[in-house]
């Protein structure tokens, strides 16, 4: 049997393979072309050089986009992580409801994303007109702060359930231990459950980083980058350059902002990866 | 033994799912096939009927297919039964898909990448036009370009023709006559800027005792604003160009914003809705109040006569006067008539599909059911010779208006440099009504002036 899923392995891997190249590798490869062309449909592209990307480059707004989307990101993973993992150490003590809470918490989750921001957008701006302030459109801290308890709140059950999975597996034989040796519970805390969990902790940073980077839907429900593009993150800066500006000279533009953006994307989650990698401990 | 009959099983798999594919392709392409003889079939077969029944129509011969991008959604459901009834009578399939209100270009961008692109689309002017230059069939030598009544509404290209116009429009601010007469007042009281302030700020002050405001909430929600940042701004451009004796301009110079300050302080403090809470009040929010008669006054057009209408005014309730900013001979000002709608045809399609997309807009302008749809189910006045008189009460007040001598206002917001402008415009005055300091009000300035200039730079 081995021997012969060594020999007719490929066969087996043929219509993923197929499935990927289709859905993957080709789109990926036209895009890549397209960020060196100039064109208003995908099928009459001229090529045109590095133009689109010096643009990209020296486009201000995008500039501000990347500062925008970094310290959202920057609050949001700390938040999320923080708050979920407080959360998943609270469910993992034993009462009665714990599995209602479990289900509570997670079912946000379950709700889209271009729901959920426009349900948060009139929250929100009930508050804000009855405390008397400018409402989202005018208001960018709003906005900013609104995006961040509106991602909290969806990827907070999340995330805790991924730290529940790890907290249960942490040993009692290592908490016994602790507290026969006189650990209180915040040593048993810090120096034995925190780094026994540290595989699962790379795992949540690295889904909300990746996701906060990505962030669309909510940024364009919520606020849609109103005030003046002052809430506008990489994602919905690069669909606007794409679709709401009319001339081609805008599209191979965004295509490169596309691009440029997938490289960022990739170079953080790696950094982040190697970051947390080398903090784990092996059992 | 087994392995081979296992290898030979998961190949028969693969290739089977392969072939699923493409005779799924070739079962999507024979009901095209098919329904293209069966149009040859009809089309020969009726074209004698046809001819004696109703000599006007022309029997389209076209065997390809017609595929329209349609811009407005209020017209929806007429383009759709439209549609149908040309299939028919003709055998050619039409598809009307509307794109959702905001998100023309987008859709449209979308539609043309796929290989079963749109045949008929629309542009919104010289400024939209610019975008999908390359892809416009010149409509010189069609039948439908010989029928429009006058060749400004051909939109054009050095000497092709690439757009057609198909609707005229008119915008103004609607009156509820049945309010204006309980507050005191009739339509023949507002002839100027100075009258349409001195009413509203009078209904304004006795609007507890009265039980209505002066104008439905001037909404900045994306499904609103355009009525601001794009119908009322072009008045002061309108004027502006008119006084520099120009059709349109690399550089604004904002001769008129003091005017169109005016009537945007009136709009907003003189409404249902606080100004702070503008940002996030709807067209539909505006639309209601209307309905409900809580306002008397309410910027729109005459595309919102069927609403209106179906929402329970009669005709003796309406009435549209002119936006009236206080600029120019205002006694001889008529309503804000013009189009932004112009059809183009895409000439990568195949050649019988643009052929019989050719003969469905001919038909549409020409035919008795066309022209009877388009002026009656969609309520549009079209500017081609066979057009039907429409009961739009709007429009029927516009051709009152112009034979009374007043001049139209044209159009000029589809010089508009880009849609970026537009929400520049839209977000300063947004800034501005939910806090009316002069400063807020330079940020609407600079926004139309220098916007004007980074934005017509960046498109040239």
């Amino acid at each position: 049997m081995e021997r012969s899923l060594r020999k007719y392995w490929p066969i087996f891997l043929l219509p993923t393979v197929i499935a990927f190249i289709i859905g993957f590798v080709v789109p990926f490869a036209e895009g890549l072309y397209l960020s060196f062309c100039q064109f208003t449909t995908v099928n009459n592209a001229k090529f045109i050089g590095i133009k689109n990307f010096i643009r990209a480059i020296s486009d201000a707004q995008f500039g501000a986009s990347f500062w925008f989307t970094l310290r959202f990101a920057i609050c949001s993973v700390l938040s999320i992580n923080i708050i979920a993992f407080i959360v998943a150490l609270w469910l993992t003590k034993k009462f009665a409801g714990n599995n209602f809470l479990r289900a509570v918490f997670f079912m946000p989750n379950l709700i889209g994303g271009i729901v959920l921001g426009y349900i948060w957008q009139i929250l929100i701006n009930c508050v804000l007109s009855i405390v008397g302030k400018p409402l989202l459109a005018l208001n960018s801290t709003a906005g900013f702060v609104g995006l961040i308890i509106l991602m909290c709140w969806q990827q907070i059950g999340y995330m805790m359930i991924i730290y529940i999975a790890g907290l249960n597996s942490v040993p009692d034989s290592l908490i016994e231990a602790s507290k026969i040796d006189g650990a209180t519970n915040l040593q048993t805390l810090f120096k034995v459950k925190i780094p026994m969990v540290m595989p699962t902790i790379t795992i949540c940073m690295f889904l909300t980083l990746t996701n906060s980077f990505k962030l669309f839907d909510q940024n364009l429900a919520l606020t849609g980058g109103d005030p003046n593009h002052q809430t506008e993150m990489l994602a919905l800066n690069i669909y606007n350059t794409f679709y709401a500006r009319a001339g081609a000279q805008w599209k191979g533009m965004g295509q490169a902002k596309a691009v440029i953006f997938f490289i960022i994307v990739i170079l953080m989650s790696f950094a982040q990866l190697k970051l947390s990698r080398d903090s784990e401990i092996q059992q | 033994m087994k392995k081979l009959l296992s290898i030979f099983a998961i190949l028969t798999l693969i290739t089977s799912t392969l072939f699923a594919c493409s005779s799924n392709n070739t079962a999507s392409s024979t009901p095209a096939t098919e329904a293209a003889t069966e149009a040859a079939v009809d089309a020969v077969t009726e074209e004698g009927t046809e001819v004696a029944n109703e000599p006007i129509a022309e029997a389209p011969k076209a065997s390809g297919q017609v595929y329209y991008l349609n811009f407005k959604p209020e017209a929806d459901e007429a383009w759709q039964s439209l549609a149908k009834s040309y299939t028919e009578e003709t055998g050619v399939p039409v598809t009307v898909v509307t794109a959702a209100s905001g998100n023309y270009e987008t859709t449209l961008m979308s539609e043309m990448s796929k290989s079963s692109a749109p045949t008929l689309f629309q542009v919104n002017g010289p400024v939209g036009l610019a975008n999908w230059v390359d892809v416009c069939y010149d409509l010189k030598d069609s039948a439908i370009y010989k029928e429009l009544t006058s060749d400004s509404y051909a939109l054009k290209n050095g000497n092709s023709v690439l757009g057609i116009a198909y609707v005229i429009e008119s915008y103004g601010i609607i009156v509820n006559k049945t309010l204006l007469a309980k507050a005191g007042y009739s339509i023949d009281d507002i002839k100027s800027f100075a009258d349409l302030q001195s009413i509203a700020e009078d209904i304004t002050a006795r609007s507890s005792e009265l039980g209505f405001s002066a104008f439905t909430s001037a909404g900045l929600d994306g499904s609103s604003d355009w009525r601001f940042k794009t119908h009322l701004a072009n008045l002061p451009i309108y004027f502006e160009y008119q006084n520099d004796g120009i059709e349109q301009s690399p550089a604004i110079k904002g001769t008129y914003l003091s005017n169109y300050k005016n009537i945007w302080d009136l709009y907003i403090n003189n409404s249902t809705a606080d100004p702070k809470l503008l940002s996030s009040k709807t067209g539909d929010d505006s639309r209601n109040e209307f309905l409900a008669k809580k306002a008397v006054f309410y910027q729109n057009g005459s595309w919102e006569y069927n609403s209106l209408h179906d929402g329970g005014f009669s005709d003796d309730e309406l009435a549209m006067i002119p936006i009236y900013i206080g600029v120019g001979n205002e006694a001889n000002q008529g309503l804000c008539t013009g189009t932004e709608n112009y059809w183009c045809v895409n000439k990568d399609s195949k050649p019988e599909d643009i052929a019989a997309t050719l003969d469905f807009m001919n038909w549409c302008v020409t035919s008795e059911r066309g022209t009877l749809a388009m002026a009656n189910a969609m309520g549009f006045v079209i500017p081609f010779k066979s057009a039907v008189a429409s009961p739009n009460l709007f429009v029927r007040q516009d051709t009152e208006y112009t034979r009374e001598g007043k001049t139209p206002v044209a159009w000029c917001f589809t010089t508009m440099p880009s849609e970026e402008w537009k929400n520049g415009v839209g977000q300063a005055l947004t800034a501005y009504a939910a806090d009316q300091t002069d400063d807020n009000w330079q940020g609407v300035v600079t926004a139309f002036v220098d916007g004007w200039k980074t934005e017509y730079d960046l498109a040239h």
